[in-house]
């Protein structure tokens, strides 16, 4: 596999995002709201009288990390959708197949251009969460909260195998779908499971620290391998061209 | 430059191609006539290796279509134009190009002067750096052309370059067409456009999920029917028909005051009928020598195999 050739794809579908105003504003919207939104959160709670309690405050702090981890789980479903979806609405398959490029070469393209935007988009925001909440954190924890092992985790390790779920889901699911957004809505499922897991740390089901963040990034490690072979045996020349047009 | 043996495809229980057996030689026009469903698209494919066959032989230069070492190299050689130009519409013209460089590792010194002169040569450079979704159907096939020149390919697959298309984008085209073979390129052309086959075509290829004729333009209209004469008289007398029919045993029609004789050599039998004409007194007002049009044969051919 060439990787140069993977990723003249993957800079042809980002310049092409870059261009598409929808899938701007679900790039920036999402992390915006995370990064400002939740700190904004924090201080508006810690505002009122009696305010959170600093063994109250970390809780409520890691709970808000995992939105991150959400956020990768989501965002590579526009791109993934537009990528693989887009190809075929614009019926551009056929001369992109007929080039020198092999299959797994044009998924890694695909993947990459997937992964970098939105990956990126949470990294920037999450910089600027960890510094607007301890900002707002301070005065009553005393101490600056972030960074932590917790949130290191959900950013270097849960963040990116997220992100690649969510995309290895997309390529199965755009195999299927006729238009972008039927994808995207389909590509939203992934998100569920993380969503469920944020909810029992809420009510205090689970705890958000290392040793659960660990178990999660096992579990997603193995979804990750079982979807990449299902998601290459679909992404296959003869099956794209004969069934995804 | 592409040999193809008893190639067939299925889908399934449906045969979309079967048993397909020529050649295209180096720098021809090959041209592919067939009704919607013949299975041209299928063949096209097939040699641009992106679907599999089912059986059969054929190859592209020295490579082998099927075989997984070969696959890459012939799409080195080939561009091609499918049915639908899919362009990239938010890119501009020359990304599209240059996009389409890149992956054919043409370099970039190369690249950019192929974007240009074929830009330039398809009235498309002033609109280079506009977004391909902005054009006209014309200019995007235009630029389809473009894109599958860029990397200067040795064989030229093109899937219906002018269906669609108003007269003068379509002339555009076929006027590129013949510029491309006198760079010396192989053309295999997909088309039911039968006047475009007959004026860029060396040679033409009837099929029906089977090849059911080859030749030049000129060895099909020829193998069809022998040519006629069409005499137009004054008056058809019956002393005139036995006259003729005693001189020439061919097949005579009667219609009206016209007399439509199959002839096997008009420059011959031609003086020969008229000259019998005027031996019986009459009077010949005008002579029109009809020769089967690629229409006619294309028609018959299909019609034979239904």
């Amino acid at each position: 596999m060439r990787i140069s050739k993977a990723w003249i794809v993957a800079t042809k579908d980002m310049r092409v995002f870059l261009r598409r105003k929808s899938a701007n504003y679900s790039l920036v919207l999402f992390p915006l709201i995370v990064s400002v939104g939740l700190p904004l959160v924090l201080r508006f709670v810690g505002a009122r009288q009696g305010g959170l309690s600093s063994t109250r405050l970390p809780i409520l702090m890691n709970s808000f990390s995992f939105f991150f981890l959400i956020g990768a789980a989501l965002l590579p479903t526009v791109l993934a959708s537009y990528s693989l979806v887009g190809e075929k609405i614009e019926k551009s398959l056929e001369p992109l197949l007929a080039a020198p490029i092999t299959d797994s070469e044009l998924l890694l393209g695909k993947s990459i251009a997937a992964f970098i935007p939105p990956v990126g988009a949470i990294y920037i925001s999450s910089i600027v969460f960890m510094v607007l909440a301890n900002l707002v954190t301070h005065n009553t924890l005393g101490y600056l909260y972030f960074p932590n092992w917790a949130i290191g985790l959900i950013l270097l390790l849960l963040t990116p195998l997220s992100a690649i779920l969510s995309i290895e889901w997309c390529v199965i699911v755009s195999s299927r779908a006729s238009d972008a957004r039927a994808a995207q809505m389909q590509g939203l499922f992934i998100a569920l499971p993380l969503l469920a897991i944020y909810v029992a740390s809420e009510v205090g089901a689970i705890s958000l620290n290392t040793s659960t963040l660990l178990i999660i990034s096992a579990v997603i490690l193995v979804a990750d391998i079982i979807l990449f072979f299902l998601s290459t045996k679909t992404f296959q020349r003869e099956e794209i061209l004969t069934k995804w047009t | 430059m592409i040999t193809i043996e008893n190639l067939t495809k299925k889908f399934g229980k449906v045969t979309a191609v079967e048993g397909l057996t020529f050649q295209v030689k180096e720098g021809e026009v090959f041209g592919f006539l067939g009704p919607n469903g013949a299975g041209k698209t299928t063949t096209i494919r097939m040699l641009c290796c992106l679907i599999s066959k089912t059986s059969g032989e054929a190859t592209i230069g020295d490579y082998h279509i099927g075989k997984a070492d070969d696959s890459l190299q012939i799409r080195r050689m080939i561009g091609l134009i499918p049915d639908n130009v899919g362009l990239y519409d938010d890119l501009t013209a020359s990304e599209n190009l240059d996009f389409y460089g890149k992956l054919y590792e043409c370099p970039e010194g190369p690249r950019r002067e192929n974007i240009e002169r074929f830009l330039k040569m398809l009235d498309l450079w002033e609109r280079k750096d506009t977004r391909a979704g902005s054009f006209s159907k014309g200019m995007k096939q235009k630029l389809a052309l473009a894109r599958a020149l860029v990397h200067e390919p040795k064989i030229l697959f093109m899937d219906e370059p002018t269906a669609n298309l108003d007269p003068e984008s379509a002339k555009t085209v076929r006027d590129f067409i013949l510029e491309v073979k006198k760079q010396g390129r192989t053309i295999f052309l997909n088309t039911h456009n039968l006047d475009e086959a007959q004026r860029v075509c060396d040679r033409i290829g009837i099929i029906k999920k089977k090849l059911l004729t080859i030749g030049t333009p000129e060895q099909l209209r020829e193998s069809l029917s022998k040519p006629k004469t069409e005499i137009r008289l004054a008056q058809v007398t019956e002393t005139m028909l036995s006259t003729l029919r005693k001189l020439i045993p061919n097949k005579i029609e009667v219609s009206d005051n016209k007399l439509l004789i199959d002839v096997t050599d008009p420059d011959k039998e031609n003086p020969a009928i008229i000259a019998a004409i005027a031996s019986t007194g009459g009077q010949v007002r005008e002579v029109t020598q009809l020769a089967p049009t690629l229409e006619d044969v294309y028609l018959q051919i299909v019609k034979e195999t239904k």
